[in-house]
């Protein structure tokens, strides 16, 4: 790709290759002598931890691939074939099972770290969004390899989540008719499902170059959040990063090979060793823990929309966009702004508790124009669309959290927020859970809507560092 | 408001720990089972702990005088069943095959493969165990003959265009009790008795489940009642709800008591009880499911100790790196 000018190398052979391919000297400039910030903590190693996560799902899914036979009648029996009949075809299973949960923590941490230390912003938001579309093909691959064992939980999770594409008016139906290849889930649909786990992982690898790639471009953020200003302010990759990076993957690896060699069931689901049964639901359908907090969203979402609400959310938003998201604006409170606020909140409460509340009998609550199902999966598809355009809700002009006391307190919060929505998913829906995930369901969609917008607009910042070099020295001082 | 690198860590420690947490919550909401729920009549399933006011806790005296006779021979030494608080009935034992140094008692399996030989097999198939390999139970080859020639299986077509039926080999699969699952489901009210190869990992709590519904049937309490073909299990989880819509521990099965003292003679002086066959059964039926563990754990212990040095190496040399740096 860089056709730019060329030192030689001493290698005749690497010279040879590297006159005509410069594969070499691109991969010392990237890699090698890549100026990297000199601050990173350990949060830094989780991009190479998941670049190496990536390649252990590839290749063991590729070997399982050579065993299993995509067949409604055959799969589960080609999966305990693997697990018995072929040699460390247990030991390949079952990395590849928890690989996908390890796979996950290191990309929940890796967009943690982006998050806390604002790496979203100008100019890597770009990157950014290369990084949440890693995301979300990650999780419909892990969405269709769940499926393939065909045991119970893979069966019934298929049947709900294609299910959700019904809540689409109209062509609802019709749709999840053409996912699933017939009328139920079926052998259309495993072999399909088939099909995109083998392809998908690929469709990632191309994406991740794309992420990388736009990374050697800005170049990474730091701890501190600052631009760097010179040399003084970094270290060449290697050596510095790729023993730091190697460092941080085999504790990583520790940890993941004592679920694969100790707990290897622990993050599944028992009843996913009971053979699929269309005949038979299983009590709670739940999905994998990583999609926990959006299947709380998904089912946190109980009311219908109905006239007063419609109104009250058009008034909200009008309210948002006019007020709280223009930058030249501060007058929240002035009467008209606080009229508006005052009726549209008024008027979307009073929709949403006469949807859930019928009895209460409140007028013109009772017509439905957004069925609750239809909300609950655009709130789940809208609560990871809000990370990918996270840059644009947050415009402050400093990153790090280090230096935005509020953004690091609200931040945080919200992180626990996804815990506790987490634990909600797991929660059969009833008693107090259902109210729990409908409030941190609204936190979370208040951290991204109004939060951010208003820190942006109005957080004070503590003093920044003049320079990256400036705060090491600091540091090593103090 | 300034956080230092050890509240981060801190954090990073605890977004690792997502999958131990999701993993206990998994463990600790017991679900009910689905095969069995379709024979039972039960109320809607409801997940949740039960409460202490279970009357089926005071049944627990059973189940501990049976523990009293425990036998030398086995490797689930002194473990009284005990239960756990907060009303799970699921009791927890000591299994040889516990830990990350855990191994099968093969005597133990060979009892609890001869258990389930006479009892079990009469309704239950065990089609993911070929006869072959019952000799990780510590039978040799003609001992697996042996056993396998016991059954007959249908196999053909011959060159002739007929099945026809011969002695079973090491190479065939455990013969199962039923045709089909159609004569299964005709033979058993309606119900498939569920395949007892993965039991133990199709189930929360493992062998302790299997052992605990074993040993787990009971008088059904307050607001339980019951038709001629039912039977109440303290341990089974069934979502039980009472009348006044408190929980209700254990479940409803249609599977009668399966085992009794002296129901099947062991050649070894192990005693003859019901306890013990359910342990041995549980065992058994755990190797059934996992008859790789003792090869994965040995195995992880070389990993875990080889990624151990890397690790501290690495360290060290990302030390020595950063040294000139500081």
């Amino acid at each position: 790709m860089s056709a730019g000018p060329r030192t030689p190398f001493e290698n005749p052979v690497v010279e040879w290759v590297d006159s005509r391919l410069p594969v070499f000297t691109m991969l010392q400039k990237e890699y090698g002598v890549f100026p990297t910030p000199r601050n990173f903590n350990y949060f830094w190693n989780f991009g190479a931890i998941a670049m190496a996560m990536l390649m252990i799902m590839i290749i063991t899914g590729i070997t399982l691939a050579m065993h299993y036979t995509p067949h409604a009648l055959m799969a589960f029996d080609s999966v305990e074939r693997i697990m018995r009949d072929v040699n460390y075809g247990w030991l390949i299973r079952y990395i590849h099972m928890n690989g996908a949960s390890f796979f996950f923590i290191a990309v929940y941490v890796h967009i943690f770290r982006g998050m806390y230390y604002g790496s979203y912003k100008r100019p890597r938001e770009l990157l950014w969004i290369f990084g949440v579309v890693i995301f979300l093909l990650m999780m419909a691959t892990a969405f269709m390899g769940y499926v393939l064992p065909w045991g119970q939980m893979s069966f019934w999770g298929a049947t709900v989540i294609t299910n959700l594409f019904s809540a689409i008016p109209v062509v609802g139906s019709g749709i999840v008719e053409w996912l699933w290849g017939g009328f139920s889930v079926d052998n259309p649909t495993l072999n399909r499902f088939f099909s995109l786990h083998f392809l998908l992982p690929f469709v990632i690898l191309g994406v991740v170059v794309l992420h990388v790639w736009a990374l050697h471009v800005t170049g990474s953020n730091n701890p501190l959040g600052i631009d760097t200003k010179g040399p003084q302010d970094t270290l060449p990759f290697h050596p510095y990063y790729t023993v730091k990076d190697s460092f941080g993957l085999v504790v990583f690896l520790l940890i993941y090979a004592a679920f694969v060699f100790y707990m290897p069931n622990a993050l599944g689901h028992p009843d996913n060793y009971i053979p699929a049964d269309p005949l038979v639901t299983p009590p709670h359908i739940v999905p994998e823990w990583y999609f926990l907090p959006f299947y709380a969203i998904l089912r946190s979402i109980t009311f219908d929309i109905n006239p007063v609400s419609l109104v009250g959310f058009l008034g909200l938003g009008y309210y948002l966009v006019t007020v709280v998201w223009c930058k030249a604006r501060n007058d929240y409170f002035s009467a008209r702004n606080l009229a508006i606020l005052a009726v549209a909140g008024g008027l979307t409460l009073l929709g949403v508790v006469g949807s859930l509340f019928a009895t209460l009998n409140i007028p013109m609550t009772h017509t439905v124009l957004v069925e609750a199902k239809l909300m609950g999966v655009l709130a789940m598809f809208g609560s990871i669309a809000l990370v990918l355009v996270m840059p644009w809700c947050d415009w402050h002009p400093v990153r790090s959290a280090r230096f935005r006391p509020l953004f690091q307190v609200t931040l945080l919060v919200y992180v626990a927020s996804v815990f506790v929505l987490g634990y909600v998913g797991a929660k059969p829906a009833e008693g107090i859970w259902p109210w729990i995930g409908l409030a941190l369901t609204g936190y979370y969609f208040a951290f991204f809507l109004v939060i951010l917008p208003l820190l942006s607009k109005h957080e004070y910042v503590q003093p920044l560092p003049t320079s990256i070099n400036e705060a090491v020295l600091a540091e090593n001082k103090a | 408001m300034k956080i230092n690198h050890l509240t981060l860590t801190a954090i990073a420690l605890a977004l690792m720990a997502v999958p131990a947490f999701a993993a206990s919550e998994k463990a600790d909401a017991k679900k009910a089972v689905p095969v069995e729920a379709a024979q039972e009549a039960a109320p809607a399933a409801t997940e949740g702990k039960a409460t202490d006011a279970a009357p089926a806790a005071d049944k627990k005296t059973e189940t501990a005088t049976a523990a009293a006779a425990e036998p030398s021979t086995t490797a689930s030494h002194d473990a009284a069943p005990h239960e756990a608080a907060g009303g799970h009935n699921m009791p927890h034992l000591d299994w040889s095959f516990d830990g990350p140094f855990g191994t099968y008692d093969k005597a133990s399996l060979q009892r609890g493969f001869l258990v389930y030989k006479q009892v079990c097999a009469s309704c239950h198939a065990l089609n993911k165990i070929y006869y072959r390999n019952l000799e990780s139970l510590g039978y040799n080859e003609a001992q697996v003959k042996t056993i396998a020639a016991e059954y007959t299986v249908t196999d053909g077509p011959n060159d002739e265009g007929d099945m026809f039926d011969r002695p079973a080999r090491p190479s065939d699969r455990v013969k199962s009790p039923f045709a089909n699952n159609k004569a299964a489901a005709f033979a058993n009210g309606g119900a498939v008795p569920p395949d007892l190869s993965l039991i133990t990992k199709a189930r929360h709590g493992g062998a302790d489940y299997v052992y605990g519904v074993l040993t787990g049937y009971a008088e059904p309490p307050a607001g339980v009642t019951l038709t001629a073909t039912q039977h109440y299990n303290k341990v089974k989880d069934g979502g039980l709800i009472g009348p006044d819509g408190q929980k209700i521990p254990g479940g409803i099965l249609a599977m009668a008591p399966p085992l009794s003292d002296g129901l099947v003679s062991y050649e070894d002086n192990t005693p003859q009880t019901a306890d013990q066959y359910a342990r041995d059964v549980s065992h058994f039926l755990t190797w059934a499911a996992e008859p790789e563990m003792e090869h994965r754990k040995q195995m992880g212990i070389k990993v875990l100790i080889f990624l151990s040095i890397f690790a501290l190496i690495m360290y060290a040399t990302k030390r020595k790196v950063w040294e000139k740096l500081h």
